[in-house]
């Protein structure tokens, strides 16, 4: 069965927010939560919760932010949370949130509710833009229709809060308006809805009213191979067989349904709201002739979506930097405070560097949240999605699926966090799924050190281009070319489905609240630090521990005794470098002697038909920490240190002196080209899994992205290796 | 009035055209919505029923999607899914639907 609502153990009447998307809810609950409010995962599903606990006059109440919806009817278990929350949990009132410029879309949903005789306000919110578009509403009648409390509401700039407030209030106390509303539907369709009331009455013990809204519902929703959780069987069943019978018959039973409610809707929309014809052109009209214009549209879209990747990448990295030189300060003090000892490694190696790895993401995530925010609460990122869907589709995507895809080029764990803005589970699936293979910022260090490294030298081609421009464009091409066709390929395959339809509301544009901003923005950094970072945290101790184990008493015998040597013979400066060297040699040796290093040993006659050898092999399983890491880990190998970085000369000189154990040349241009692309594709990145198994609910989708990636790239890199080799290219 | 009942006199006869297929800017009435079911629930809950005002905005710059007017607010779909759309056009240029159409902040 299903879990109880998650945090109202102690027994505070519920208060539910309901509404559409873009119909101010989220602002609304902003404002009655403040800074109280909690956010977390439902179970089994990747929708948010976001609650908070209230106090309405003398008492406490737990207030709920339900997803934005436009119907209870549901075709997913994330689509299940909004009917499952009202029908199930018994909320003491539900409040409806609705944009009054599309009043009837809002009602549809408050109807609903009304429907099944739970205690309703709705609150008319933006109710400024639609006086100025002409609209007057008479609440106390419109209140009557649906047997709710009806008041306006201007939630971004205050207004009506109080009235809200009070209106909630007297629903708590049941001094409120409560009678269900009762839509008149044909006979044929009246009948089919009572049968299958019966049934709900009997299986979900319901009253009456609950029990008509469960019939509409299962009627509307239920069909042979629904991706539905958790209906009662003799539900589904009574819903289908009136299904089967009303399209034997002829009748068209879900058109009858929603028409009935839009019927009710039409008489009382016609009764309670009054409307001067104002036909003058709105600012969104005016905004949409430039910002989706043919020709200026692409260009606008273009300059957004550049300066929103600019500022991933760019604006992020002074942020970054600090971070990572606060983390270095920081081991430096412990390493100044401590001895040396395994307890000094675990605190600057494993614990300080965890933590590092996990806030430097901070920046990345605040800002994109943050451009994120501003876009969609602009109302420019359906947008987005309206003017590139085209291109998207040729890949069995969606519109929406873009800005995370385009975000993956600077870090996949902003990016895979940023496919909540895709509402379909299987698209917001598929695009966090493929993402990981767009190049993002921490494969640079590896392009630039494998390039320097062995594309030094070479002359142009054309006379123009450099070799290792060329290469890394390729590279980039690779990365793209891998996202879109494993999409399409999962699309087909784990996460089959019906054809991705594209049905987008266009919000009008409207001036985004900073206070949403930064409380969305903060509560991605929150959701990622609390449940991805203790698992970044526990795997770079984990890592920590394999390259640091076990150590080797001989080795570090017979260093100490070099050291001692040293010290008997050198003075000053020259003491001092060879010391440097002996460190660096006793580091290099004893990670030979790790379990990294023997299983990097181990591994090598399956890598080595990749060009890679035992070393290469050392940095690979380092860098699974962060891409990145594999430039430092492989200056630990060659014994030059862990400070060393792309643009450290002497690395160059080792990686292109160092030889196989057959005496032929480690790094050759194929093999060069072989690793990269072995990088593009493998998923060397802990941290993404970690975000994907937070946002995806479960570690099945990170293992099974482990697994294709893992092979995918092992396939290819041997592909590349071995077919240069047939060929002669590059070895030399 | 943002009247738009179901049966607001459309004459059955009527020629119908396939949404894809009605000119920019040019107001019409839904006749028969024949998406596939999970796709026409949807539209039929968002408030295209037969005999809702419907206006044709603009194409997205590469063509697809189309941007819809529809009970005073703006829906996007795809061609594919516009194709299965019946309409007619409104004859005379009817107040109460054009007002339908319009209702957001001037």
């Amino acid at each position: 069965m299903r879990p109880p609502p998650a945090a109202t153990s102690d027994a505070r009447p519920l208060v539910y927010l309901v509404g559409n998307p873009n119909a101010g809810k989220t602002t609304l609950f902003n404002r009655l939560a403040g800074t109280r409010a909690r956010t977390g995962n439902y179970p089994g599903v990747t929708v948010e919760r976001r609650a908070s606990k209230w106090s309405i006059g003398k008492r406490d109440v737990e207030l709920v932010d339900l997803p934005g919806t436009y119907s209870l009817s549901a075709s997913s278990p994330e689509e299940q949370i909004a009917v499952n929350a009202l029908l199930r949990d018994r909320p003491a009132v539900v409040v409806v949130v609705l944009d009054t410029t599309s009043l009837q879309r809002g009602l549809y949903l408050a109807l609903q509710v009304c429907e099944s005789g739970l205690p309703t306000v709705v609150a008319l919110n933006m109710m400024d833009e639609a006086r100025a578009a002409g609209l007057s509403v008479d609440y106390a009648r419109l209140g009557a229709l649906l047997g709710a409390t009806v008041v306006p509401l201007v939630a971004s700039k205050d207004e009506g809060i109080d009235a809200l407030t009070e209106a909630i209030s007297a629903s708590l106390d049941g001094r409120a308006p409560n009678t269900a509303p009762r839509v008149a539907l044909d006979d044929a369709t009246e009948a089919d809805v009572a049968a299958v009331a019966v049934v709900a009455a009997d299986t979900l013990h319901v009253d009456a009213n609950k029990a008509r809204a469960w019939a509409a519902w299962a009627l509307l929703s239920v069909e042979d191979r629904d991706e539905l959780g958790d209906v009662p069987a003799s539900l589904r069943d009574a819903a289908r067989a009136r299904q089967l019978a009303a399209r034997a018959a002829g009748r068209d039973l879900d058109l009858a349904l929603v028409g009935a409610r839009y019927a009710f809707l039409d008489r009382a929309v016609d009764a309670a709201v009054s409307q001067a014809p104002v036909l003058a052109r709105s600012r969104t009209d005016r905004l949409d002739a430039v910002l989706v214009h043919p020709v200026l549209g692409l260009l606008v879209f273009a300059t957004v979506m550049y300066l929103v990747f600019e500022g991933l990448f760019r604006g992020s990295e002074p942020a970054m930097q600090l971070i990572e030189g606060g983390v270095s300060a920081t081991q430096e003090l412990v390493l100044n405070m401590l001895g040396p000892g395994p307890l000094r490694d675990l605190l600057v190696d494993g614990v300080i560097a965890g933590v590092g790895n996990v806030v430097v993401f901070v920046p990345q995530i605040g800002l994109l949240f943050f451009l994120l925010g501003l876009l969609e609460d602009s109302g420019y990122l359906a947008r987005v999605a309206f003017v590139i869907d085209r291109l998207m589709k040729v890949v069995g995507l969606h519109g929406k699926t873009f800005v995370p895809l385009l975000s993956g080029f600077a870090c996949a764990i902003p990016a895979v966090m940023a496919t909540r803005t895709i509402s379909s589970r299987k698209d917001r699936l598929v695009t966090m799924l493929a993402l990981p293979f767009m190049s993002c910022s921490a494969r640079l260090p590896i392009y630039a050190l494998v390039i320097a490294t062995v594309f030094a030298g070479e002359r142009p081609i054309a006379g123009v281009f450099s070799v290792g421009a060329v290469v890394l464009f390729s590279m980039y091409v690779l990365s793209v070319v891998a996202t879109l066709g494993v999409a399409a390929v999962l699309r087909r395959t784990v996460l089959r489905g019906p054809r991705p339809t594209f049905v987008l509301e266009l919000p009008p544009y409207r001036l985004p609240l900073m206070r949403n901003l930064l409380r969305s923005t903060w509560d991605r950094v929150r959701a990622f630090l609390v449940d991805a970072g203790t698992i970044i945290l526990a795997m770079t101790i984990v890592l920590w521990a394999v390259l640091s184990f076990p150590k080797s008493a001989t080795v570090e015998a017979e260093h100490e005794r070099e050291r001692t040597a040293a010290h008997a013979q050198l003075r000053d400066a020259a003491l001092e470098s060879r010391l440097a060297a002996i460190d660096d040699d006793e580091a290099a040796t004893q990670l030979e002697h790790s379990a990294a290093g023997r299983l990097g040993k181990l591994v090598e006659p399956a890598i080595a038909p990749l060009g890679m050898d035992w070393r290469i092999g050392i940095g690979v399983i380092g860098s699974f920490a962060a891409r990145e890491v594999f430039v430092s880990t492989l200056g630990i190998v060659f014994g030059i240190g862990a400070s060393a970085d792309e643009k450290s000369s002497s690395l160059r000189e080792r990686l292109r002196d160092a030889r196989r154990g057959d005496g032929s040349r480690l790094m050759t241009p194929l093999s060069g080209v072989a690793l990269m692309v072995f990088f593009v594709l493998a998923c060397q990145c802990m941290s993404t899994l970690a975000v994907v198994r937070r946002e995806s609910g479960s570690w099945k989708w990170p293992l099974l992205m482990l697994t294709y990636m893992s092979v995918l790239a092992y396939v290819v890199t041997l592909g590349v290796y071995q077919v240069g080799i047939a060929l002669g290219w590059g070895v030399g | 009035m943002l009247k738009s009942d179901i049966n607001s006199g459309v004459p059955a006869d009527a020629p119908t055209t396939p949404l894809h297929e009605l000119p920019l800017g040019v107001a019409a009435r839904v006749r028969d919505v024949g998406c596939e079911r999970l796709v026409r629930r949807r539209l039929l809950e968002l408030g295209l029923l037969p005999g809702t005002p419907i206006e044709v905005v603009r194409r997205a710059p590469l063509g697809d999607p189309l941007e819809l007017r529809v009970r005073g607010y703006r829906l996007s779909i795809r061609a594919d899914e516009a194709r299965a759309i019946a309409v007619e056009r409104i004859a005379s240029p009817d107040v109460v639907a054009l007002a339908a159409l319009h209702v957001e902040q001037a």
